[in-house]
């Protein structure tokens, strides 16, 4: 069985200078991996280039994702084969009232796979049930995408997006950032409820926290532009004790 | 900011254009004198160009070169043609008023009376010897603009609506100007007055009949709304993307009155839109909105002056431009605040997305405030779609131009609130889309 | 309102006439006859001795604008005046060159005094002459002044220490003898002799001004510093500046005026001209003072100025930062012209007008070089029966990609018999060009003046307190000294009105 997403030696410049020297990670269905990583080791820019953001040039390696090409793909592509990234800063869009946004992506990307659109009525049910279960008040989804939203209901948002959108791979980008207790856990349980056999998770983070409440099947520790070490949920605790300080001579 | 000299040039075609038309414009005596009168002025300054300031970025001497000749009157043929192009209106419902080619058109317009509504041509008052200030119908005195001299001389016809005391009409006025001849001109000119509590909606469109090309609609609407009316104001520009249209509203605005105006400007390869409103009694508040989608070499101006001549008077100015290929906009908004004009408190609000790298958008948002005790501001940007905007909707499965059109949807929707009736807010929503549409 | 009403009746009753730099040096002077003909032209180049090329130059802009016009779309409004009516030259009489401060005119030395720039003091102060060898623990901030009274310079100090930096900073007429080459290879290059009206009436008569040089790699090692005065009686005052920051240069540059009073108006047209080359910042500053006219409008000076920075080289930098409280008129726009890629303008200004005083003053950003950015801030406060204009110009040119402009221009009215205006231009030609530009208009807001007064401010004092947290942005942007000289006269021009 091919893996779901394959990232092989993968080398990633920004405005000239190399920020992935040669990642490589394999995530098969169902996995959930943590990736984890002091400020400026990579981890954002590994998410980024796999949703296909601007900006990145990727100068060797590839992205295999069901075992396509996926550097290939323009970003709304990638949505339409299942990536999904939950944004660590997600925008305001005035103007762009939530449930037009949502209706408009979820029908773009069925219309990508070939699938028959949502009816109206069928489209407000199943959003209003996702809406419902992560506390989300219908009041929010009237208003522009994530306008006036605290971190905590952008966060919520980004969730609730995942949930409608059925991703198979969901890349979490430091969703623990901004987040109170109450609000971490919250998003956590949305997401927890959407693990399942058929769907991977990574999930990006700097502090172990987060880890207690979505707990990974696998950790990797990223350090200047390179994984130097991997292992199971224990390698988070092991961090959390020694910090990532003796990974740093590893990197270079 | 320099000053050079510029001759006054006026080339023989424009004076020919009249001569050539005189003795087909309606009016005598006191009618003809005030059109010889405006002429003279428009020919002594000529086309505006560059070098008047109020036209310092729509060189009609560059973008219209010369006036047309007067279109013919039109014939069975004209007015089958204008017809057809009557049947795409997206404006349905509306007490429908229809100058084909400058002349009002009875056979395709509504002309069952309606209570509270009065409607005459402007050709059959200019005819009428019978009413003595007959040639005030063609007088201005708000500014001294060569376009608005030359609407005087050359007005064909145009109508004349007078709404009256607290009617509130159950459907909106809708003045429709169709084109049908390619490379003539059509001069229209149409005076509106709401009396006192009056509720009216007017609606102006400029479409071109099918194959009608290269042809200038010039108008102008004179437009009084009594104390305490409401007045919802809407146009809309379709015309020929070979066309040019010329169109000067004069608003005069009393105590209490509410006025709500849109316009939307997607048609024509030179269009000028100029108003100039008046707030002459207090409390009274105005809405002036527009929003300009432009491509391939469409040159659109927009010029708004607003004067709070009397104190406690409100007004919002919302425009928006978008703006793509070669295609450039102009918006210049003045906001005059006269001594005494106390308590104004006037906002102007102008932003451009510019869609390619050859798009021009200049913005010219003034302020001049003769009285202390105001609240004024403006507010101008421009710059293109925000990228991190657009990734977040690619990453969500949004194709780039469907991404950019609901960006681009959301931009213009602001502008499209002051439109209180809904159905309007549609047909103004749907010209947009189309316009979205057929950018591929 | 009461205390409101109080204010008001305040500003009509304004008083410009305690101008208090009124007063009149009586010194012999040296004029060239009334009006301007060639023959004066090159009166005015051989007694300058100056080379032949710049006679040309100057006859070349006279001839260019004898068939120009006087420009009519600033919002000013004044008697024509009568170019063959004024004196184009006059230098106060000099018996021999200046070796020190010691042989300058003492008459002219007191009228610095009278104004508060005691020349001779302040380079006392500034810790430059002391005994040969002595050592100071912290360096005084320090100020080279070349003073320029009238149209000529007759003083300049700190020469030494800029001297051993490699920094030339010297009257523009010894430049043109000592460093002709230099001069000639910037001079006009940035204000072109055809650029406007008064530009070029400038350059065919200008008399004298200063000129800066700063060598690569050279932060210039104090803040350079011209006063200057215009004396005689219907002299036209013509300077001409040139800065020259070579690449990776550094100099700050102050200017300062002051005028007597006068009954007939005084012309000015002065130009300046900054060269900002790859990495370098020049940093210009303005105080202008001059005579506003008297309670009636009657008098004050005319002050049509052409102010244009060329941001030449790559991450060059040009920030103009001015307080213009005096002159009957005044017409000025101090510009950049964004060049290289990455360069920066920067306009900072407050623009106070009482009296009869009208203010048409402004800047242009222009955009040619790629992400390039600007930013202007301009507070206009317009009191008594005065005018007050921004008028300025955001341009991002078709090359331009990436060019940023912010621009807040606000405007405070005091009273209900003066106008506060707003005219920008903001010119888009680039997609990736981001403009944004907002405008403000408002009184003082009486809830604040009564809350300062209950808490035992006079009325008067509230009106400084507002006025003063108003123009703070921009004043922040003046260097030390001349922030607190700026708001000593912030409260001054707004005398008789606010205090």
């Amino acid at each position: 069985m091919s893996a779901l997403l394959e990232v092989r030696n993968l080398q990633v410049r920004v405005e000239e200078r190399e920020i992935l020297h040669g990642l490589s990670l394999t995530v098969n269905k169902g996995e959930v991996h943590a990736i984890m990583g002091p400020n400026g080791s990579g981890k954002s820019t590994l998410s980024h280039v796999i949703a296909g953001k601007p900006g990145y040039e990727v100068t060797g390696g590839e992205i295999l994702f069901k075992g396509e090409d996926l550097l290939e793909m323009d970003p709304d592509e990638r949505a339409a084969k299942g990536v999904f990234l939950a944004f660590q800063y997600p925008v305001e869009i005035p103007g762009v009232a939530t449930m037009t946004f949502l209706r408009t992506a979820l029908n773009a990307q069925r219309k990508a796979r070939g699938e028959s659109e949502y009816s109206t009525p069928d489209f407000l049910k199943k959003v209003r049930e996702v809406a419902a279960s992560l506390n989300i008040p219908q009041e929010m989804l009237r208003r522009g995408v994530n306008v006036g939203f605290s971190g905590g209901e952008k966060k919520r948002n980004e969730v609730l997006q995942m949930a409608l959108f059925e991703p198979s791979l969901c890349i979490l980008d430091e969703m623990d950032s901004g987040l109170d207790i109450d609000a971490l856990r919250i998003a956590a349980d949305g997401v927890n409820a959407l693990r399942s056999s058929e769907r991977a998770m990574v999930v990006i983070t700097h502090y172990q926290r987060l880890l207690n409440y979505i707990v990974p099947d696998f950790v990797h520790v990223m350090s200047k532009g390179r994984v130097v070490k991997s292992g199971g949920k224990e390698l988070a605790l092991e961090l959390e004790e020694s910090g990532y300080a003796q990974f740093e001579d590893q990197a270079a | 900011m320099n000053l050079a000299l510029v001759k006054p040039t006026m080339d023989g075609a424009a004076s020919d254009v009249f001569a050539v038309a005189r003795d087909r414009l309606p009016g005598k005596g006191p009618v003809a004198e005030v059109r010889q009168a405006a002429f003279d002025d428009f020919a002594q300054k000529g086309l505006p160009h560059r070098r008047v300031e109020e036209w310092k970025y729509t060189d009609l001497r560059v973008l219209l070169r010369e006036v047309a000749p007067l279109a013919p009157p039109p014939d069975q043929a004209a007015l089958d043609h204008a017809k057809k192009a009557l049947a795409s209106l997206d404006v349905n419902g509306a007490h429908r008023l229809v100058l084909v080619d400058g002349a009002f058109a009875p056979q395709l317009s509504d002309t069952a009376s309606e209570a509270g509504v009065t409607v005459q041509t402007l050709r059959a008052m200019l005819e009428n010897a019978d009413i003595a200030a007959r040639a005030d119908l063609l007088r201005t005195s708000v500014a001294s603009d060569a376009m608005i001299s030359l609407n005087a001389a050359m007005a064909t016809d145009g109508v004349v609506i007078d709404v009256a005391e607290n009617a509130a009409l159950g459907k909106p006025i809708h003045i429709v100007h169709v084109s049908t001849q390619s490379k003539a001109a059509a001069f229209t000119r149409s005076l509106v007055k709401v009396a006192n509590g009056a509720h009216v909606t007017l609606i102006e469109s400029f479409v071109a009949a099918d194959g009608a090309a290269g042809y200038q609609a010039h108008d102008s609407v004179v437009l009084w709304a009594g104390d305490g009316a409401d007045v919802q104001h809407i146009r809309l520009v379709e015309d020929a993307r070979d066309a040019a249209n010329i169109a000067t509203a004069i608003v005069t605005l009393g105590e209490r009155t509410q006025y709500r105006a849109f316009n939307l400007t997607s048609g024509s390869a030179v269009c000028r839109y100029q108003a100039f409103l008046r707030f002459d009694g207090q409390n009274a508040h105005a809405d002036v909105n527009g929003v300009s989608l432009l491509n391939d070499r469409q040159h659109a101006d927009t010029t708004l002056v607003l004067d709070h001549a009397v104190p406690h008077c409100t007004s919002n100015e919302v425009f928006r431009a978008v703006v793509d290929d070669q295609a450039h906009s102009v918006f210049q908004g003045r906001i005059n605040v006269h001594p005494d004009a106390q308590k104004t408190d006037a906002r102007m609000m102008t932003r451009a997305l510019l869609l390619s790298d050859e798009a021009e958008a200049d913005n010219k948002p003034e302020l001049e405030i003769f009285a202390d005790d105001v609240q004024c501001g403006h507010g101008a940007t421009t710059g293109a779609l925000d990228d991190s905007l657009l990734f977040y909707l690619r990453a969500r499965g949004l194709p780039e131009k469907e991404a950019q059109a609901l960006l681009i949807q959301a931009f213009v929707g602001e502008a499209m609130e002051s439109i209180a009736d809904e159905t309007l807010r549609e047909v103004a929503i749907a010209t947009a889309e189309r316009w979205l549409a057929a950018r591929g | 309102m009461p205390a409101e009403l109080e204010t008001v009746e305040r500003v009509r009753r304004i008083d410009v006439d305690q101008y208090r730099y009124g007063f009149e040096t009586i010194i012999e002077s040296e004029k060239a006859p009334k009006g301007l003909s060639e023959d004066i032209v090159r009166f005015i180049s051989a007694k300058k001795d100056e080379p032949e090329w710049m006679l040309e130059w100057r006859l070349e802009a006279y001839r260019r604008w004898l068939t120009m016009q006087e420009p009519t779309w600033a919002r000013v409004d004044y008697p024509k005046i009568d170019y063959q009516d004024l004196y184009y030259y006059s230098a106060p009489k000099q018996k021999k060159a200046l070796a020190s401060l010691d042989e300058v005119d003492p008459e002219i030395l007191k009228t610095y005094e009278k104004l508060g720039i005691p020349l001779r003091e302040q380079e006392i102060l500034a810790g430059v002459v002391r005994p040969e060898g002595e050592t100071d623990g912290e360096a005084p901030r320090r100020v080279a002044v070349d003073a320029v009274f009238d149209s000529v310079s007759v003083a300049t100090t700190f020469q030494a220490e800029l001297k051993k930096a490699g920094v030339i900073f010297m009257p523009i007429s010894h430049a043109l003898r000592e460093h002709p080459d230099l001069v000639r290879k910037y001079l006009g290059t940035v204000v072109p002799t055809s650029d406007n009206f008064f530009a070029t009436l400038n350059s065919a008569v200008f008399s004298d001004g200063s000129f800066v040089y700063v060598p690569p790699g050279v932060r210039c090692p104090m803040e350079l510093s011209t006063y200057f005065r215009i004396n005689e009686r219907n002299t036209g005052q013509f300077e001409r500046t040139l800065i020259i920051a070579d690449k990776g240069s550094y100099v700050s540059y102050l200017e300062g005026c002051t005028a007597p009073q006068r009954d007939e108006n005084q012309l000015h047209a002065a130009v300046v001209e900054l060269i900002a080359l790859d990495d370098a910042e020049i940093k210009y500053s303005t105080v202008q003072n001059w005579y506003p006219g008297n309670s009636e409008g009657k008098g004050g000076v005319y002050n049509f100025v052409t102010k244009r920075g060329d941001c030449r080289g790559k991450n060059s930098k040009i920030s103009w930062t001015q307080v213009e409280t005096g002159s009957a008129i005044t017409w000025k726009y101090p510009s950049c012209i964004l060049r290289g890629d990455n360069s920066r303008g920067e306009f900072y200004s407050i623009a106070i007008s009482n009296g009869y005083q009208q203010v048409d003053s402004g800047t242009k950003m222009i955009h040619l070089g790629k992400n390039t950015t600007s930013r202007i801030i301009s507070k206009g406060i317009a009191a008594g029966k005065s005018q007050n204009t921004y008028r300025g110009l955001v341009s991002a040119h078709r090359k331009a990609t990436g060019s940023r402009n912010f621009t807040a221009c606000d405007s405070l009215l005091i009273g209900d018999k003066c106008g506060a205006h707003t005219v920008p231009y903001v010119e888009a030609k680039n997609s990736s060009a981001l403009f944004e530009h907002e405008a403000t208009t408002s009184k003082i807001s009486e809830d604040v003046l009564f809350y300062c007064v209950q808490r035992g401010l006079s009325q008067e004092e509230a009106v400084g307190l507002v006025v003063n947290g108003f123009v703070r942005d921009v004043l922040q942007q003046l260097p030390m000294e001349f922030a607190v000289e700026a708001q000593k006269l912030i409260s001054i021009s707004l005398e008789g009105s606010v205090g």
